[in-house]
C-alpha cells in the first residue's frame, strides 16, 4: 500500500542508502565529538540506529519483502531497552560520583 | 511524480539538519529536541514509502517514550555546561578525516552494490501476496505467526530491560517509605506509651495540650 505512487519517481533505492549513509556518518561523528557528555553519545547511538531503520524500510520496500519492515519492529525494540538501561546507569553513576565525564570512566580497571 | 520527490527531498534535508544540530549543540536539551526532529521526519519518510506502521511505531516509541526519557535524565542530573563547553580544535581534523573516509566507504559499498548493479531479491514474505490489506494487517499477519518466537523474545528483551532499570535506579530510605516497626510497636509499654493527667475542673483537656 503506498501513499503517494512513485512509478515516474526518480527517487530510488539509492537516494535512501545514501541518506542513510549521511545519516550514519554524522552519528558515528557525534561520538567523536561529544566524547565528554555521554548523553549526546547515547543519542549519537541512536541516531545510528535511525540510519539503519531507514536502510531497512528502504530496502523492504523496494525489493517488496515484508521481512525488513519486521526486522526495523525488533531494532526499535532492542533501541529502547539499550536506552533505558543505559540512562539507567547514567543516572545510578551519577548519584554516586557526581558527574557523567566519560573521560574518568575507569573505576573498574581493577 | 514530483510532490513525491519534493517530500524526499524535504525530509531528507530536515533529517540532516536534525541530526547535525544533535552532535553539534552544545546544550544537551536542544540535542534531545533536535532528536526528536530528525525522528519525526524519518516517520514522515518512512509513510512516503507505504510503511505507516512502522512510521507510528516511530512516533509513539521515540517521541513519546525514549525522547522523553531522555529529556527526564537531562534535566534532572543538572550536567555542568562549563565543563563541556571546551572542545579541542585538533579534534575536529580527526573528526573530518573520520568523516571523510566513512562516508566514502559507504558511498562505494552503495555504489559498487546498488548502482552499478540492480539489486534483485527472491522475497521470503513478498509485499505482493498481501496487496489487499493494509500495511498493518499485512504486518500483524506476518509477524504472529512466522516471526513469533522473535516477537516473544523482544518482548522478554524489554521486560529485563525494565526490571534491569528499576533495580540500577531504586534506592530504599527511611524516610520515604511508612513502614511497620514491629520491634518497636512490640517495645512500647504502658509506661513509656501513656501518662496519667489530672484535669482541672473547668478548664477541660485543651488547656493542658496548649501549654
Amino acid at each position: 500500500m503506498q501513499f503517494l505512487t512513485n512509478d515516474v519517481s526518480s527517487i530510488s533505492l539509492i537516494h535512501f542508502l545514501f541518506l542513510g549513509a549521511i545519516v550514519f556518518t554524522i552519528g558515528v561523528c557525534g561520538i567523536v565529538i561529544n566524547r565528554k557528555n555521554i548523553i549526546v553519545i547515547l543519542l549519537s547511538i541512536e541516531l545510528i540506529l535511525l540510519a539503519v531503520n531507514i536502510n531497512m524500510v528502504a530496502f523492504s520496500v523496494y525489493l517488496g519483502d515484508l521481512v525488513g519492515q519486521i526486522f526495523s519492529i525488533f531494532i526499535l525494540t532492542v533501541a529502547a531497552a539499550e536506552a533505558a538501561i543505559g540512562l539507567a546507569i547514567l543516572v545510578v553513576y551519577f548519584r554516586n560520583r557526581g558527574s557523567i565525564e566519560v573521560e574518568h570512566i575507569n573505576n573498574m580497571h581493577g | 511524480m514530483i510532490l513525491y520527490d519534493l517530500l524526499f527531498y524535504i525530509f531528507a534535508t530536515l533529517i540532516v539538519i536534525a541530526s547535525l544540530g544533535v552532535v553539534s549543540l552544545r546544550n544537551s536539551v536542544y540535542s534531545v529536541l533536535f532528536l526528536i526532529f530528525a525522528f519525526l521526519n524519518a516517520a514522515g519518510l518512512f509513510v512516503l514509502l507505504g510503511a505507516e506502521f512502522l512510521a507510528m511505531t516511530l512516533i509513539i516509541v521515540y517521541v513519546g517514550a525514549v525522547a522523553v526519557l531522555f529529556l527526564f535524565v537531562v534535566m534532572m542530573l543538572n550536567i555542568n555546561l562549563t565543563e563541556i563547553k571546551e572542545i579541542v580544535i585538533k579534534r575536529y581534523i580527526v573528526l573530518l578525516m573520520i568523516g571523510v573516509m566513512l562516508l566514502v566507504d559507504l558511498g562505494a559499498v552503495i555504489y559498487s552494490s546498488v548502482v552499478t548493479k540492480t539489486v534483485t531479491a527472491l522475497p521470503s514474505v513478498a509485499i505482493e501476496e498481501f496487496i489487499n490489506f493494509t500495511n498493518s494487517e499485512s504486518i500483524g499477519m506476518v509477524l504472529y505467526t512466522r516471526f513469533s518466537l522473535p516477537f516473544e523474545i523482544s518482548g522478554l528483551i524489554l521486560l529485563v530491560a525494565m526490571i534491569g532499570a528499576i533495580t540500577l535506579t531504586y534506592r530504599v530510605t527511611d524516610n520515604f517509605h511508612k513502614k511497620q516497626n514491629i520491634s518497636k510497636q512490640l517495645l512500647r509499654t504502658k509506661e513509656t506509651g501513656m501518662k496519667v493527667i489530672s484535669v482541672k475542673v473547668g478548664e477541660g483537656v485543651d488547656a493542658i495540650s496548649n501549654k
